[in-house]
């Protein structure tokens, strides 16, 4: 096995950012949807750490933290939207939502 | 193989067979846990790389924060009719290819350009220093150089906050009417 680098960090995260394309492209749970935005927001976070680690700075963490920030911005928005939804449409799911206005 | 190697490769499985058990799982509880897990995983990396503080965020505000609020959203809307429904959407096989074509080309770009991260001269990570060694970094970085954007950030979080109440609060007069 060879040491663990930079580009290990790097792999791993776009593995994890894939998961999360995947994720937001196929379900139809609009829970599970917003999950995957999570995956997503935390592939960019290994990044960032990873990043930060190598040039020996600390910024990255900074962004990292900007970024968990707007993630928590992000889901309290989100699943205010789905309960507001699921109140006047009964609907949790991403394909029946299909009208503009009702 | 060093003890960091053997944790990487321990958390990097752990993250990614979680992952995909997050969006595979037909119970949204399950995956809800799941991705608790995956969000441990990825606080685990963080100590990896030296960044204890954000290892901490991660737990207290993912962990702590967000996942309660799913869960909370979830025992609100969720109802038991799961096991009767699709889980995937009509388009799944194209959303599929889709997804599999940007694999493809991120793949591309990632393989390409991962040799020139590690050219001799970069420094390897940092030892692993005390934890209040790198809070004080980041907590010296973020009110000086990045205290505007912090005060942003803090408006956005409000604002965030306002939507979300006004939102999904009931209105009564619009149920009676």
């Amino acid at each position: 096995m060879m040491e663990v680098t930079t580009s290990h960090y790097v792999v791993l995260s776009t593995l994890l950012l894939l998961v999360g394309i995947v994720g937001i492209l196929t379900r139809r749970n609009i829970l599970v949807l917003l999950m995957s935005v999570e995956l997503m927001l935390n592939a960019v976070n290994i990044n960032l750490a990873a990043f930060s680690a190598s040039l020996q700075q600390v910024h990255g963490q900074v962004f990292s933290i900007f970024v968990i920030t707007v993630a928590a911005a992000e889901a309290a928005v989100g699943l205010g939207i789905l309960i507001a939804l699921f109140r006047n449409k009964q609907a949790i799911h991403a394909d029946e939502i299909d009208l503009l206005r009702w | 193989m060093t003890l960091d190697s053997v944790l990487f490769y321990v958390l990097a499985a752990l993250i990614l067979a979680s992952s995909i058990l997050t969006i595979t799982r037909r119970n949204v509880v399950y995956a809800a846990v799941w991705l608790v897990n995956t969000l441990v995983g990825v606080a685990g990396i963080f100590l990896l790389r030296g960044a204890e503080f954000l290892a901490g965020v991660q737990v207290i505000v993912y962990i702590g924060g967000i996942m309660v609020l799913f869960l909370f959203v979830i025992m609100l809307v969720s109802g038991h009719d799961e096991a009767v429904q699709r889980r995937f959407s009509n388009q799944k096989w194209p959303a599929l290819a889709g997804a599999v074509a940007v694999c493809g080309m991120l793949s591309v770009i990632v393989l390409r350009g991962v040799g020139s991260l590690d050219h001799p001269g970069m420094p390897e990570a940092p030892p692993i220093g005390s934890i209040t060694e790198n809070s004080q970094q980041v907590g010296q970085v973020l009110f000086s150089q990045y205290l505007l954007p912090f005060e942003l950030a803090s408006i956005l979080l409000l604002v965030a906050i306002i939507g979300a109440i006004v939102m999904s609060k009931t209105r009564n007069r619009a149920t009676e009417g």
